[in-house]
């Protein structure tokens, strides 16, 4: 279980997080959505630990983060773009990881398998496509069971089938109770996989429920036409909240 | 001790008066002889006499030789001075020493006592001995026509005070100087005052100030000598017509050492000498007329300082190899001739393959000059920025030496 | 409270890895080339393990700075999602640091110390008279290599923007090699009649380029070429003391850029 308190985080003059509050549960797969630069990302690195926030407080599993790394065991990360030290192997990498994090992998096998990566065990990661090394990144997320799966665009760049294979053990991961973030372009991939949407505008949760209250809310059928009409909402409303807040400012 | 030199002194003059007519006669001296005192059979000698002097220590000195005669060592024979006293005084004509070793002799600030002294004679040889541990080594003073061959002269090196020079002369013309080995002293080979000597095939070597220091004796010449790591290398001072060949100047190293120090000479020759790893390979001031000729300048800190009060210094078909700086100067103005030589650091071209290159060479460095201006600027040496400005200085000659240009730089090194 | 000790195992872990990866990429297998042959072609023009140490020298004094600078910020750029990566493992941001950091610096080193033993080695340049000046050498190396990368390394992770810190990476190098002497040649010349010796010798401590430079022509010619002016230079770097203190200047140089690029790292949001 991770929860979100508060958080605020400016990148210079950029106020990217404005004070969050989230929960995020067992057995719960959570979309992360919102237009570029509304801080998904950076929510995510909040969680890693990539960035830490100016303001407010994270726990993971009840324990507030605080400059240990040790949390981090319990998490396994997908990133958007994965790149590893290019002359070494699949096998290499995987040895690498398996041997900092000092862990038994329990799933590599399996994930192996089934995103069909033997073959590829034994080139270096320069020689590999982009999309096998998106299945390489997606085993390093999985295979050491983690309680905690955090995915950037899983599926971008990998081919339907292997797509559908990472989907699969996404449900999966879910089914076993594990707690899931992920963002993704993919309306009807998260409409597939994730039991509610954080929607997140200029740093602050615009939305926050589940996928069928979105659409069923917004009136529309399909969640990328709800998304659509939240973004031209949305776009309307910071002006006036921005106004709101100097006010307040001012006003204190 | 004084009346005992008066009497064997005495004892000499009447033995001499008495034995003219004599036959030669060969005298030997050993510790369990019949003599067993070198100055005993001397005192019985007749001039001309020879006296064989057999292996083992002889501690009785002064030895002082009034009347000619020819002291032969045989077994390495040891003259122990005893410290306070010179070994062996030679003041007769054509006397000859020879195959001794003689030492200890401590040093003394009233008197510039010696391991081997010759003093108002001539024709002597003193050949073969090793001197060991003396305060002056061999030593000649008002003496002429001297052989001084084949000796081994080694100090204990001190502080420069209390040392003294290895082969000294003063006063004494006509003197040859061959294959010695001189080192721990304060000068190794000293010169003053020593016309038409001759120096050849010494190896002068570590000691405290110069190796060879060579003043006001005209119509010299020293060839094939060796002077190496000495203090402050070779000095050669107030003379003309001095001939110096195929001597090799090395590693003399440290601040203000020379590999060979020129002040006030003229009408010389230096010729196919070797400079190696010295400081300064030549240091010239207020010399004239002096040929260099044939040197091999390599790896030396300077490899010419030439001040601009020389004139008519001509270095012609010498080698100028990786030496920091080739040629400094304190002067724009420059009165000697650079022609035909070659440098390792000329990268001009020769295209109608004369073997001159096409281009001038200009030796002096930027950075030379601002050292010699500002010595402290030393510290910037081997750093890029030199490399740079020296560049753009050969480019665009701005402030080093007009006129010292080498018009006709050799492509190959001379042999 | 921080706990401030090194995890090394996690370090030598990172840097093995890191190790795998450098040894196999062309780049540094070049760069012990060039050292191999550059060594090779000076004794085969050269002949004496002398002339070869001091012809080395401007390489090590200036190409090991150039090649260390650029390479570590690129490095940096280049190695940005394996970094990251890295952070989101159970590691301590220290060793990783450490790990990457070790893991371009060892095999730099290791290629120059072998391009340039090797020939040593093969060609007899190693005679007892050089032993020093060749141990000098390998270690002015050695450190110019692991100051100027950590310089790269500090000003990769400071500026985001490659371009830029690929620039300024050129231009530290700049500043050191060529400018920094400009500099203090400037000062030495127009300020020479004034006593200034000691300043001239605080100086050279502000520059760990001129300082490996000191230490290596000390060994060679400079000490000897001060003259009486240069007295208090070559009293102080002559003497155990002055040596012990450069190359202790040397190790500041190296220690301060790294912990501050780690102190950066640690607060760094990636």
């Amino acid at each position: 279980m991770i929860t979100l308190s508060n958080i605020h985080k400016s990148f210079g003059s950029l106020h990217v997080l404005r004070g969050l509050d989230l929960t995020f549960r067992e057995g719960e797969v959570t979309a992360i959505l919102g237009p570029n630069a509304s801080g998904k990302t950076t929510l995510l690195k909040c969680i890693l630990g990539l960035v830490g926030p100016d303001d407010g407080t994270i726990t993971v599993k009840d324990i507030p983060l605080s400059g240990s790394e040790r949390y981090r065991r319990w998490i396994g990360y997908m990133p958007q773009i994965a790149q590893f030290p290019e002359n070494l192997t699949v096998k290499q990498v995987l040895a690498m990881i398996e041997d900092l994090r000092e862990e038994e992998p329990v799933r590599k096998e399996e994930l192996i398998k089934s995103l069909r990566l033997e073959p590829e065990l034994k080139k270096p990661l320069k020689t590999l496509s982009g999309g096998t090394r998106q299945k390489v990144s997606a085993v390093i997320a999985l295979m050491f069971d983690p309680d905690i799966i955090i995915l950037d665009e899983p599926t971008a760049g990998l081919d339907p089938l292997s797509s559908s294979v990472l989907k699969d053990h996404i449900q999966a991961e879910k089914k076993r109770g594990k707690t899931l973030l992920l963002t993704s372009h993919i309306m009807s991939e998260i409409e597939e996989l994730s039991d509610r949407v954080v929607y997140l505008l200029e740093g602050q949760i615009q939305y926050d429920g589940s996928v069928k209250k979105l659409t069923e809310e917004s009136g529309e059928v399909r969640l990328e036409r709800a998304v659509a009409r939240m973004m031209q909402n949305g776009h309307a409303k910071p002006s006036e909240e921005a106004a709101d807040e100097t006010l307040t400012d001012q006003a204190t | 001790m004084r009346t005992a030199f008066y009497i064997t002194l005495f004892a000499s003059v009447l033995l001499v008066s008495t034995a003219v007519a004599q036959d030669r006669t060969t005298w030997t001296v050993a510790p369990d002889g019949e003599i067993t005192s070198i100055t005993e059979a001397i005192s019985k000698a007749f001039p001309g006499d020879r006296i064989e002097v057999h292996g083992g220590t002889y501690a009785e000195s002064p030895i002082v030789v009034m009347k000619q005669v020819e002291l032969i060592g045989i077994d390495n024979p040891v003259i122990d001075a005893g410290g306070e006293n010179e070994a062996i005084t030679i003041a007769a004509d054509s006397t000859v020493f020879e195959g001794f070793t003689v030492k200890n002799v401590t040093h003394s600030f009233t008197r510039d006592r010696a391991g081997i002294r010759v003093a108002n004679a001539s024709h002597v040889r003193v050949a073969n001995n090793l001197v060991e541990d003396t305060f002056f080594g061999i030593y000649l003073a008002r003496s002429k026509h001297v052989d001084v061959l084949d000796n081994e002269v080694r100090g204990v090196p001190k502080r420069e005070a209390n040392t003294g020079n290895g082969i000294h002369l003063w006063n004494s013309d006509n003197i040859r100087v061959d294959r010695n080995f001189v080192s721990g002293h304060r000068d190794g080979i000293y010169i003053e005052f020593a016309e038409g000597s001759s120096f050849a095939e010494n190896e002068v070597r570590d000691n405290l100030r110069y190796g060879l220091h060579f003043m006001f004796s005209d119509h010299s010449s020293y060839e094939r000598n060796l002077f190496r790591d000495n203090g402050a290398g070779a000095a050669v001072m107030y003379s003309s017509h001095i001939e110096m060949r195929e001597n090799e100047f090395a590693h003399n190293w440290g601040p203000s050492i020379y590999g060979l120090l020129l002040k006030d000479i003229r009408d010389s020759h230096i010729e196919d000498n070797v400079f190696y790893r010295n400081t300064t390979g030549i240091y010239a001031e207020g010399s004239s007329r002096v040929k260099i000729t044939g040197n091999t300048m390599e790896r030396n800190g300077w490899a010419v300082r030439i001040l601009s009060n020389c004139y008519d210094v001509e270095f012609t078909r010498n080698n100028f190899v990786g030496n920091t700086f080739d040629v400094t100067t304190n002067s724009r103005r420059n009165p000697n001739l650079f022609e035909g030589n070659y440098w390792s650091k000329y990268d001009g071209y020769d295209l109608d393959g004369d073997g001159y290159g096409d281009v001038p060479h200009r030796p002096v460095r930027l950075f030379a000059l601002i050292v010699e201006r500002q010595p402290i600027a030393m510290t910037m040496l081997g750093s890029l920025f030199v490399d740079i400005l020296d560049l753009a200085e050969r480019v665009l000659p701005v402030l080093t030496p007009e006129t010292l240009v080498d018009e006709r730089p050799l492509m190959r090194e001379v042999r | 409270m921080q706990t401030i000790s090194l995890p090394l195992s996690s370090l030598w872990k990172i840097l093995k890895y890191g190790l795998y990866d450098v040894m196999r990429s062309r780049w540094v297998l070049f760069y012990g080339l060039f050292f191999l042959a550059a060594t090779d072609v000076l004794f085969r023009f050269g002949g004496t393990g002398e002339r070869v140490i001091v012809s080395l020298m401007n390489v090590v004094l200036y190409v090991v700075p150039l090649v260390a600078v650029m390479l570590g910020a690129m490095f940096l750029y280049n190695s940005r999602e394996y970094v990251t990566l890295l952070l989101t493992q159970p590691l301590k941001r220290q060793s990783i640091f450490g790990g990457v950091y070790a893991g371009l610096t060892v095999p730099l080193c290791l290629m120059f110390l072998l391009g340039v033993s090797l020939p040593f080695f093969y060609h007899g340049g190693i005679t007892p008279d050089v032993m020093q000046a060749f141990v000098l050498l390998l270690f002015s190396g050695v450190m110019l290599t692991a100051i100027f990368v950590a310089l790269g390394f500090a000003i990769a992770l400071v500026h985001e923007d490659r371009v830029r810190g690929m620039g300024l990476a050129l231009a530290h190098w700049l500043f050191f090699a060529v400018v920094y002497n400009g500099i203090v040649l400037f000062i030495v010349y127009f300020f020479g009649h004034y006593p200034i010796e000691n300043g001239v010798v605080a100086l050279t401590f502000l520059n760990p380029l001129d300082l490996a430079r000191i230490i290596l022509l000390l060994e060679f010619e400079l000490s000897a070429m001060m003259g009486f002016t240069g007295a208090v230079f070559r009293q102080f770097f002559g003497s155990g003391m002055g040596i012990g203190l450069a190359i202790g200047a040397l190790f500041v140089w190296l220690l301060v850029p790294l912990g501050l690029s780690l102190r950066y790292f640690k607060r760094k949001d990636l």
